[in-house]
């Protein structure tokens, strides 16, 4: 710090780049606005999600482009399909992977609540497993669905209160 | 050759082998006994020129005997006709003889009827499930396991359980009455 400034002063050159507001909030609007999604095509969904990643329907307007495989480096996993028995585990594996924070969609009948496979190898909804956070109903959902429900998911993912929660549980742990 | 004349050649050659022989609509399905089904199958690909299995498939008649059936659809790209092969497998036994040395698109074929109805095929190179996975308990199409389901559970691999029907299944039942009457319902509604 140069020797004749004051620790507190007003600085011209940051003028209007600076914004109050709350650390939840500030973490809220870059979580949901850059929702990386972990596409799990298991079925007819599945390519409607890629309708929905192919430039009609422009899924980067809501930051949402950036489809990876690796449930590493993702944030949604979106189940587009019907869940057999013999894939159920392996999906809750990929899901497992992923780092917090994470969500999941249920995309379509099947993924939601097994649709219309009442099937002795068909799960009954993907919701038995992991804990789903939008619902989309459709067989399949079209695009516009999808897109409903990843905009359903960011309203979600604005009411959370990450910072909040752990303030409370590291207050509690102190106490 | 056409078809027919196909089927006299079996019919000739193989007289003491063959069980019935049935044309319905110019489609001919040849039953024959199992002992011989190999022998036979093998004549129709060397001698008779069916280059294409188009599909082994097995039926459970539960409560008849033999109970199953394993049905083989061969075809001739060569000369454009088709015959259809059915043999009995009892229950006790359980074992046909595999067909993958003539055609081997039979391997997955063979699979799938062990997968499903668990009739194992005598000499096949890999007889393990297709669909459902290694370590599940059942054979889900035959007649007796419920539509539902069952529960089974193997740790790391896989779980089921069985489904909620709420009623179901819903049949429909063919009938000249309007769309309400005729749309799929329980069978307990059905008169």
């Amino acid at each position: 710090m140069p020797k004749n400034t004051a620790p507190v002063a007003y600085d011209s050159k940051i003028e209007g780049n600076v914004t109050f507001t709350k650390l939840d909030a500030a973490i809220n609007w870059m979580r949901s606005n850059s929702l990386w999604p972990m596409p799990m095509g298991l079925a007819c969904c599945g390519i409607e999600l890629m309708a929905t990643g192919a430039s009609r329907f422009d899924i980067s307007r809501f930051g949402m482009e950036v489809m990876r495989f690796s449930p590493r480096q993702s944030d949604v996993m979106i189940v587009a399909g019907t869940v057999t028995y013999k894939m159920a585990l392996a999906v809750k594996r990929i899901y497992d992977q992923m780092a917090e924070p994470k969500w999941v969609i249920a995309m379509g009948a099947c993924a939601s609540s097994g649709g219309m496979y009442r099937s002795y190898a068909v799960l009954q909804g993907i919701d038995q497993l992991l804990p789903v956070d939008v619902y989309i109903s459709g067989c399949p959902p079209r695009p516009e669905a999808l897109l409903e429900g990843l905009m359903k998911l960011q309203k979600k993912i604005e009411t959370e209160q990450s910072f909040v929660e752990q303030k409370k549980a590291l207050l509690s742990e102190l106490s | 050759m056409n078809s027919n004349e196909a089927a006299d050649t079996l019919g000739v050659k193989f007289e003491h082998s063959i069980i019935s022989t049935v044309n319905f609509r110019n489609e001919i399905s040849i039953e024959i006994k199992l002992e011989q089904s190999f022998e036979i199958l093998s004549y129709c690909k060397e001698k008779l020129d069916f280059d294409y299995l188009v599909d082994i498939t097995a039926v459970d008649n539960l409560g008849n005997e033999p109970r199953y059936e394993v049905v083989y659809e061969i075809y001739s790209y060569q000369h454009g006709y088709h015959l259809r092969l059915k043999t009995g497998v009892t229950e006790s036994e359980r074992e046909a003889i595999s067909v993958v040395d003539l055609w081997p698109t039979a391997n997955w074929h063979e699979r799938e009827a062990y997968d499903m109805l668990g009739i194992t095929f005598k000499g096949h190179p890999d007889m393990r499930r297709i669909l459902m996975w290694e370590g599940y308990p059942y054979y889900p199409l035959r007649k007796d396991f419920p539509l539902a389901g069952k529960t089974s559970e193997m740790p790391d691999v896989a779980f089921s359980e069985p489904v909620p029907l709420n009623g179901g299944p819903f049949v429909t039942s063919p009938c000249s009455a309007s769309t309400d009457k005729r749309e799929p319902r329980s069978r307990e509604f059905i008169s």
